[in-house]
């Protein structure tokens, strides 16, 4: 083993037994917190194959912004702080059965056509701001583009959907 | 550094977010494991990324864009729940049966089909 499969497999170790956590506890906040452990562990991942710059990313926008909009989310549903009995629904067994088959087959697989891979770090400087910049700002400018309108319309359509002001009228009788 | 560990890792990570996503009933904590799944993606083409040399950095921008559009899901996402909360007062997904096939056999135990079609 070298250093770097050293360091990876007790963060690896961390990101897969938090997001367990994040699937089985029983506590929707600490579900929320613990996302936070794995996404920070993923991070450290990231920075181990030299991808620092999505590294960073990943801690600000995860991290800092979609876990916090989670959490927004669980307190305006007036999600119950503290246990709550009925997180999970019946068909527990039958998603246990098609995870564990989906990570058999998907372990099988990898295994087998990636045992003798080996990644060459270099000198890291693979994923650095600039690196990644360039091929992004050089050959991938059109869907970066689109992406940004992409965004843009998801963030009209959720302002659309949340304000009671706009949209369209209730309906009589719509509710029943 | 081997291959194996870092795609062993993310399809751990992707088979818990599919168990998240099948198993919980409330649909932020859903969210949260579709998130699960994506940050699975990302690692692979992370790895696949620095294992192969890309020249034009593909796996490290198509994973800067998986982000932005989990972002984007995740916003739209909640709007959603939030506007199926304000309706409904619930967010278990299991009890949104508005657009369940009709004649299906009833999800509520001990339902049967003509007590179902009273309540409507």
């Amino acid at each position: 083993m070298t250093g770097a499969e050293l360091v990876f497999v007790p963060l690896g170790a961390v990101a897969l037994g938090s997001s367990v956590l994040v699937v089985t506890t029983d506590q929707l906040v600490r579900a929320a917190l613990w996302l936070v452990v794995a996404l920070g562990a993923l991070a450290g991942c990231f920075l181990l194959l030299a991808a620092e710059l999505v590294a960073w990313v990943q801690v600000l926008i995860y991290v800092g912004a979609v876990v916090v909009l989670l959490l927004f989310g669980i307190m305006l549903t007036r999600a119950p702080i503290g246990r709550s009995v009925d997180l999970d629904s019946g068909n527990r067994v039958a998603a246990l059965v098609v995870a564990l088959g989906t990570a058999g087959t998907l372990v099988t697989v990898v295994v087998g056509g990636f045992r003798t891979a080996s990644i060459d770090l270099g000198d890291g400087s693979a994923g650095s701001a600039g690196t990644v910049g360039a091929g992004l700002f050089r050959y991938w400018v059109l869907p970066f583009e689109l992406l940004s309108v992409l965004l843009l319309a998801a963030l009209v359509g959720a302002i659309v959907l949340s304000r009671r002001d706009i949209g369209p009228r209730a309906r009589d009788g719509g509710e029943d | 550094m081997h291959v194996v560990y870092p795609v062993v890792l993310a399809a751990l990570l992707f088979s818990v977010g599919v168990y998240g996503v099948l198993a919980r009933r409330n649909a932020i904590l859903v969210l949260m494991s579709v998130e699960l799944m994506l940050n699975a993606v990302n690692l692979n083409l992370v790895t696949f990324d620095a294992w192969l040399k890309d020249t034009l950095a593909s796996g490290q921008a198509l994973t800067l864009f998986v982000i932005a559009i989990a972002a984007a899901e995740v916003g739209l996402g909640l709007a959603i729940v939030l506007l199926v909360f304000r309706n409904r007062s619930s967010i278990a997904v299991d009890q949104l049966r508005d657009l369940a096939d009709r004649d299906a056999p009833s999800a509520v135990p001990g339902e049967t089909v003509a007590e179902r079609e009273a309540a409507r």
